[in-house]
Order: structure tokens, then C-alpha cells, then sequence
């Protein structure tokens, strides 16, 4: 009874040549339509149409951000992993969003090397030294953004972003959250909507970042619960400023529509590595991020938070993970 | 979450979480139920069931006769063996199970005349059946009727139904619950047996009803079996059992997110179903159970679906327990060469085997024949902690945690996440997107844990 089976299938007409049988543990399908490559496939179509605005606004200072620091990550990838003897992973596009993504939250204005740099650590420091795609604690793109903000304050502050001598319309005023901190003046909340304003490059065009990241959650690339989380928070916090303060109404839009919040809430918030894996542990995080964004925006010396909440709840993300264990079925 | 609630039962027919694979019953669907002739040679391991094994009662060159009992069941949590055939045992020897497990079977010979055919189908689930439990029947009765026909569950736990159906004092039953979902992909054997036998289901589970003394029973089965429905709620008019569609959706015939589903009741972590007052079996035990209660007839055959893109005509196949799959899958013209991977029972769950003489068991529902298009294959690569897999787990789990904590035998992690409540549905891993056999791992892990509990 021992012979084994695949002598056996040979009785079983099947064809001219026996299958070849083998066996693995269940489950033996497996869904088509989720693969990291996909997600990070979606990712960049969603990312497509505010790129091409920051295109239109920033002319070819826009693409030299992005294909600096897309060029840069891949590269660093390629180099990291060689270097640690892996196999790279550039096939994951997970590179490729980071670089983009990275691109996209500078000014125009940052030389090259600001970018290359900044991918380079984003890369390296940021992920590599975790141990790669899945291991870093922190976002990466947030993390060389950080680095080169803090070390080239001057190339990066909201000095970076007034430079009228470049030649774009855009850039002879201050960002609105600037001009809004510096001067309290304000700009028309249609530019901000459709992004007519200064800013980094990818976060001026609310509506396209609506766009692209509600086509993310539909996808279910992106989680809703964060950018549900932190819209909430920014605007409860900004409607608490805004009834504290004079300028009825207007306030709360700002806040909602201006600098990076919408291009962090559905594009660098909800990087699943460095967010909480449970539902509830999501909006918190979301809450969370929110939050801090108000706190930074309304009472330090920066003009806006999107990148140090971000960090600073990434941070958290492993505790808010065990804060909201789901309740198992049958649990009481 | 389904928004809308059952009519007659709390629940709102469905749970939290859970996946939809793609179906891919219309290969079987709508093929009648086909007698297959009486096989070559009959394999009965001794251990068919969870429990204890059986001990064999014949041996070598004895003769037996169809229904004759083979194999004695140890203890009370066990199930008798019973030949399909009438013919002539040849040894009593080792064997291997597509679930890996070495035990001892009864290798038997057919000779001589046996049932084939309609004749079969007629002593199996055709013919009339009565739609009336009698009175003077007692439920102690019925449970020990249950227990000499060796029925076990035959959805594919395989646990011995009269521990399930006897009276109990302590736990009261209120609901016998009656399992039509089946929610694996592929499988259309219990879909059929709904359609071409429902008053094999419906006297037992009338009988069953009294067995248990529940005040309720409910058939209940998925909503992309309409025409089960309509039939099953056509016969049981006059009847006390309820018919109810729930929501289809992977693991919607998993007792615990059944009843759920339907009863809007959790059975603790670790608990059974009686522990909130319910019983369930699924519709072809039930129809055994009519059959041995009614007719006095053993467990000793079963309908089983053999499908899949890997072989030449699928069928649903009226079969003696016993027969090998080679035979059951040449009589379904045998594999295409594409095949790569043949599973005995659902593709979530079921086991992949490469042995053809391994037997169909009582548990065994299907042989699927996949190809490669159908099957996984991609390499595993870091988790991406996107939180798919506590998105679908039905268990509300967090898999990925899971995974790790088994992974570095972490055994105290592990527990405090509830490890040992997960039942290995496999949603987490076919949702990953890096392609991680989280069940995989988590298996190991409530392996260690078991290991660790016996020291
Ligand atoms: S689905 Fe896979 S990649 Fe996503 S969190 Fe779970 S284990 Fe990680
Ligand atoms: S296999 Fe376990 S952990 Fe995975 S989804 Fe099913 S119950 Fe949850």
C-alpha cells in the first residue's frame, strides 16, 4: 500500500503526458486582486493627475523634483539591497512611490541635491535599516523630508517657497498657511480647492488629492479610516479656532483645504507599513495625526505639521496596535 | 454586516468580515447526482472521524456483507464502520490520509451481487420518506440508532453526530440548526442532495429534532442556492422547520458564524455550540440520519462532488465511503494534464493529496482538480502590515500578529491575541497581498501551544 501515487495517476487516462501533482497547505486559491505590486500600482495611478498639475504650476521644476527623487529612490533601493546581498525589490514599486511621494512634498524652488539627498536617507535610514518594506517603523518619504528640512532649513522653510524670481506665477506670494501665520491675510479658498496657490509641489490641488485617494479607498488600497480620522479631527479642532477667532467659517475651510492635509491624509498617512493594522487603531491614528497637525499649525513656530504628525504617530503605531486588539467572536 | 434582519430569528444573516472567492460551482451545479458503479476495491480506514479510532472487527479473506459492521467503535466519542459492499476483506493494513495522518485500514475486495444504479439510490436517499417523527419514539432511542450507524458529521469535521444530537440534561437545546451553506467554492454535493432529496433531510431532521428536544429547527442555507431554498420551503410546509437564506460569503457554513448569523448568538471562545443552546449538523449527515433511524441503514455511502478545471467531466457522484479517488476521479474521465493539484474537499480548507489510492472518507465532500491558473504560487514577501487579514477574519483576529507570534514561538503573545480561536479558514491568507501563509503559520503556533498546555 506504500507505492507511491504518482506511478499510480499513469492508470488514470489522462492525455499523453501524467500530470504532476503537488501537494501544499490549504487554502489552495488565493485572491487576484490584492498583491503589493498592485497596490503600489494604484498608488502612482492616483498619484498621476496631481502630477500633472504640479506640472502645469511649477513647469519643469515640478519634474525635476519628482524624477530626482523617484530616480534617487530607485537607485538607493538598488544599491541598499545589493549592498545587504538581497535581491532588489524594485519590482514592488514601493521605491517609486516613496520617491514620488517625496517629490511631490518639496518645494520647487530646492536644488537637486536636496532631493537626491533626501531620497537617500528616505531610502536608507528611513526603511533599508529597518530591514526593508515592511520593517520601518517610520514612512519613509516623511523621514527624508524631515532630514533635509532640519538640515537645510533655509532650502526648505517657507522662505524656499517665495521665490518670485523663478518665473511662477504661483511662487511670488507666500504659501496660504504662511500668509495666514505670518500675516493673517488670506488666500480665496477656490485657488486652494482647485490649487492655484503656492505650496510643495504634488500638495496644492485639494480636489485632485480628494480624487486621487477616494479612487484609493474605493480600490481599497488605502484605508478610509485614517483620512476619515484625521479630516475629522482637522476639522473640529479648526472649528473650535475658527468660533474662538473672528474669521467665521473661512478658518475651518483653510485649515481643510490648505498645505499638505489632504495630500497627507489619502497619500502618506495611510502608507499601510507605518499605520496600525486594526479598524479601530486606524482612526485613531487618523484622530491622532489631525490632531497634532492643528497643534503645530496653530501654535508653533511652523506654518504647518502634516510631516511631524505623521512621524510622531508612526511612532505610535505599534502601541495604538495593541490598544485595539478587536474582541475576538464569542469574547466576553 | 448584512442592514437587513431575518424574518423569523435575530440574526441579520450574515457576520462581520469574511470573503468572497470566486464561486466556481457552475462546473457541478446543475449536474444530477449519478450513481457511480461499484468500485474496484474499498480502503476503510479506522479512524474517519475526530476521536478515538476504531477496532476492526474482521479479518483477512472474511466475507462480508453490504452494511455489515467492520470496525467497533472505543469509547463514546468514536463512530462505527460499516462496508458499503458485499465482498471479501483482503488485509487489514497501514495507510496514509490526505491529512497526513498513518492509521490502519480495512482493505475490501467487492464480490458477488450488489445495489448499483437507481436500485441503489433508492435504498440510499430515494423512495418515500415519512413526514412524521412517531411519538412513542424516544429521544435516547434515536441517539443510540445514531451512534450503531456510525454517522459522523459529513460537512467535513467528521465529529461523531450522536454526541451532537443525544439529549443532554445539562445543556438544553433550543435550536437544531441545519447546515445547507456550503460555502466552499467548487463543492455542489449538499446542493444537490437539497434538490433531489429533500424528504431525506426533512424526516431527519425531524428525528433529529426529537433526539435533541430543541424547540426549533431551521434549515439554513446560503442565498446563492435558490432553487434549494424554494424546494426545501416547498416541502416543509406542513412541517415544524423553518427555512432560512442567509447571506453567501465565505465562512458563512462555519457553525459558529452560523449561528451568528441566524441566532445572533457567539458561542464563547474555546465553547461549542450547545453552550448557547444549539445544535447543528449539516443537511447530508441529517439526511443519514433519516436514513439509519428510518430505514435502519448504517452510514455507508455519501454524495461527493468531483470538479474542478483539472478534470475531463465533473460530476456529483453518489459514492460507497471507501472508494478510492483514483477510481472516483476515472470515472470522471480522469485528469487533464493540466492538473496540478488535486484537494479532497473545499479549496479553503480541504486537504491537497497526490495518492490515489487514498479513500474517500466520511468526511470527504470533494476532489477538486485545480491548475495551475487556479492556485497560488507566488512568492512570499514581507508583510506590508496593511491590515487585510483583520479586515476578513470571521474570528476577529489579528492574523498577522498571529503569524508573527508563531513564527518566533512567542506562545505568550499568541494567547494573549486568542491564537487558539482561530479555526484555520484560510481567509487571511487568501487575502494577503504579500502572499503569506499566515494559516500556515498560525497552525504551527496552536501546535506549540497544545504541545506546551500537555507538559
Ligand atoms: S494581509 Fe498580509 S501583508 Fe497585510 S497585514 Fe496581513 S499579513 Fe501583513
Ligand atoms: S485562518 Fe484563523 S486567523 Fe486566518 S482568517 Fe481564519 S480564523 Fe482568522
Amino acid at each position: 500500500m506504500n507505492e507511491t501515487s504518482l506511478e499510480n495517476i499513469k492508470d488514470i487516462p489522462a492525455g499523453e503526458d501524467k500530470p504532476l501533482i503537488h501537494v501544499a497547505p490549504s487554502p489552495h486559491i488565493a485572491s487576484t486582486s490584492a498583491t503589493t505590486t498592485r497596490m503600489m500600482a494604484d498608488v502612482l495611478i492616483a498619484l498621476f493627475p496631481i502630477m500633472c498639475m504640479s506640472v502645469y504650476l511649477f513647469k519643469w521644476h515640478a519634474v525635476r523634483q519628482i524624477a530626482v527623487c523617484l530616480g534617487c529612490c530607485m537607485a538607493a533601493e538598488a544599491l541598499f539591497a545589493a549592498m545587504r546581498g538581497r535581491r532588489a525589490t524594485l519590482a514592488d514599486c514601493s521605491a517609486a512611490v516613496t520617491g514620488i511621494i517625496l517629490g511631490l512634498s518639496l518645494p520647487a524652488s530646492a536644488p537637486w541635491y536636496i532631493g537626491a539627498i533626501a531620497s537617500f536617507v528616505a531610502i536608507g535610514i528611513g526603511k533599508v535599516v529597518f530591514g526593508g518594506l515592511g520593517m520601518n517603523i517610520f514612512n519613509p518619504a516623511m523621514v527624508g523630508r524631515a532630514f533635509v528640512m532640519i538640515s537645510f532649513a533655509n532650502l526648505m522653510g517657507a522662505s524656499a517657497y517665495e521665490q518670485p524670481g523663478l518665473g511662477i506665477d504661483a511662487m511670488t506670494g507666500a504659501t496660504p498657511l504662511t500668509a495666514l501665520k505670518q500675516a493673517g491675510s488670506m488666500v480665496p479658498l477656490n485657488d486652494m480647492f482647485w490649487g492655484l496657490t503656492n505650496g510643495s509641489v504634488g500638495e496644492t490641488s485639494a480636489l485632485l488629492c480628494l480624487i486621487g485617494g477616494i479612487y484609493l479607498c474605493i480600490r481599497k488600497t488605502a484605508c478610509w479610516e485614517i483620512p476619515a480620522g484625521i479630516i475629522i479631527s482637522v476639522l473640529v479642532l479648526a472649528g473650535i479656532a475658527d468660533l474662538a477667532g473672528p474669521c467665521s467659517g473661512y478658518l475651518v475651510l483653510h485649515h481643510f483645504l490648505g498645505g499638505a492635509l489632504l495630500f497627507g491624509a489619502f497619500f502618506i498617512a495611510t502608507d499601510p507599513v507605518t499605520s496600525p493594522v486594526t479598524p479601530k487603531g486606524r482612526f485613531v491614528f487618523g484622530v491622532g495625526i489631525g490632531f497634532l497637525v492643528m497643534i503645530i499649525r496653530l501654535f508653533s513656530g511652523y506654518p504647518e505639521g502634516v510631516m511631524f504628525a505623521v512621524l510622531l504617530m508612526n511612532a505610535l503605531a505599534p502601541l495604538i496596535n495593541r490598544w485595539t486588539i478587536p474582541k475576538t467572536l464569542g469574547e466576553d | 454586516m448584512g442592514l437587513f434582519k431575518l424574518k423569523d430569528f435575530p440574526g441579520r444573516g450574515s457576520f462581520a468580515n469574511g470573503i468572497h472567492p470566486p464561486e466556481n460551482k457552475e462546473y457541478s451545479a446543475d449536474l444530477p447526482v449519478e450513481v457511480m458503479p461499484t468500485p474496484e476495491k474499498i480502503v476503510l480506514p479506522l479512524l474517519q472521524n475526530i476521536g478515538a479510532p476504531c477496532e476492526p472487527l474482521v479479518k483477512a479473506n472474511q466475507e462480508v456483507a453490504a452494511g455489515e459492521l467492520v470496525g467497533k467503535g472505543k469509547g463514546y466519542v468514536s463512530a462505527a464502520l460499516h462496508s458499503p459492499v458485499t465482498g471479501k476483506v483482503q488485509k487489514i493494513g497501514m495507510m496514509t490520509l490526505p491529512n497526513g495522518r498513518h492509521l490502519q485500514a480495512v482493505f475490501i475486495k467487492p464480490e458477488g451481487e450488489q445495489l448499483e444504479g437507481k436500485a441503489l439510490w433508492d435504498d440510499v436517499y430515494g423512495g418515500d420518506w415519512p413526514r412524521d417523527c412517531p411519538a412513542v419514539i424516544h429521544a435516547q432511542q434515536i441517539a443510540d440508532e445514531i451512534q450503531a450507524a456510525g454517522i459522523v458529521g459529513l460537512g467535513g469535521a467528521a465529529f461523531p453526530t450522536h454526541v451532537k444530537l443525544a439529549p443532554d440534561d445539562k445543556k438544553m437545546i433550543d435550536t437544531l440548526m441545519i447546515n445547507g451553506c456550503e460555502c466552499e467554492p467548487y463543492l455542489t454535493a449538499d446542493y444537490r442532495l437539497m434538490v433531489e432529496a429533500p424528504d431525506a433531510i426533512i424526516s431527519g431532521a425531524l428525528f433529529a429534532g426529537r433526539a435533541t428536544q430543541a424547540q426549533e429547527i431551521v434549515i439554513c442555507v446560503e442565498d446563492n442556492k435558490p432553487k434549494a431554498i424554494e424546494i426545501l420551503k416547498e416541502r416543509t410546509k406542513k412541517t415544524v422547520i423553518k427555512v432560512v437564506s442567509v447571506k453567501t460569503k465565505y465562512p458563512q457554513g462555519s457553525e459558529k458564524h452560523l449561528i451568528k448569523a441566524v441566532l445572533d448568538l457567539e458561542v464563547p471562545i474555546g465553547g461549542l455550540p450547545s453552550d448557547v443552546g444549539v445544535s447543528m449538523s449539516n443537511v447530508a449527515t441529517i439526511a443519514a440520519v433519516g436514513r439509519a433511524v428510518i430505514r435502519g441503514k448504517p452510514l455507508t455511502h455519501r454524495i461527493i462532488t468531483v470538479t474542478g478545471a483539472g478534470v475531463h467531466s465533473p460530476k456529483n457522484l453518489l459514492v460507497p465511503i471507501g472508494v478510492t479517488m483514483g477510481e472516483a476521479i476515472a470515472y470522471c474521465g480522469g485528469l487533464k494534464k493540466e492538473a496540478v493539484r488535486l484537494v479532497a474537499g473545499g479549496p479553503m480548507m480541504g486537504f491537497a493529496f497526490s495518492d490515489m489510492d487514498a479513500p474517500v472518507t466520511k468526511g470527504t465532500n470533494g476532489i477538486i482538480a485545480m491548475t495551475d491558473d487556479d492556485i497560488r504560487r507566488e512568492n512570499e514577501t514581507n508583510c506590508v502590515r496593511c491590515g487585510r487579514c483583520v479586515d476578513v477574519c470571521p474570528m476577529r483576529l489579528v492574523p498577522t500578529k498571529l503569524a508573527l507570534a508563531a513564527k518566533y514561538k512567542n506562545l505568550p503573545v499568541a494567547q494573549r491575541y486568542n491564537m487558539m480561536a482561530c479555526f484555520e479558514c484560510g481567509c487571511c491568507t487568501y487575502v494577503c497581498p504579500a502572499h503569506i501563509r499566515l494559516v500556515q503559520l498560525i497552525r504551527s503556533g496552536k501546535a506549540l501551544i497544545i504541545a506546551s498546555q500537555k507538559k
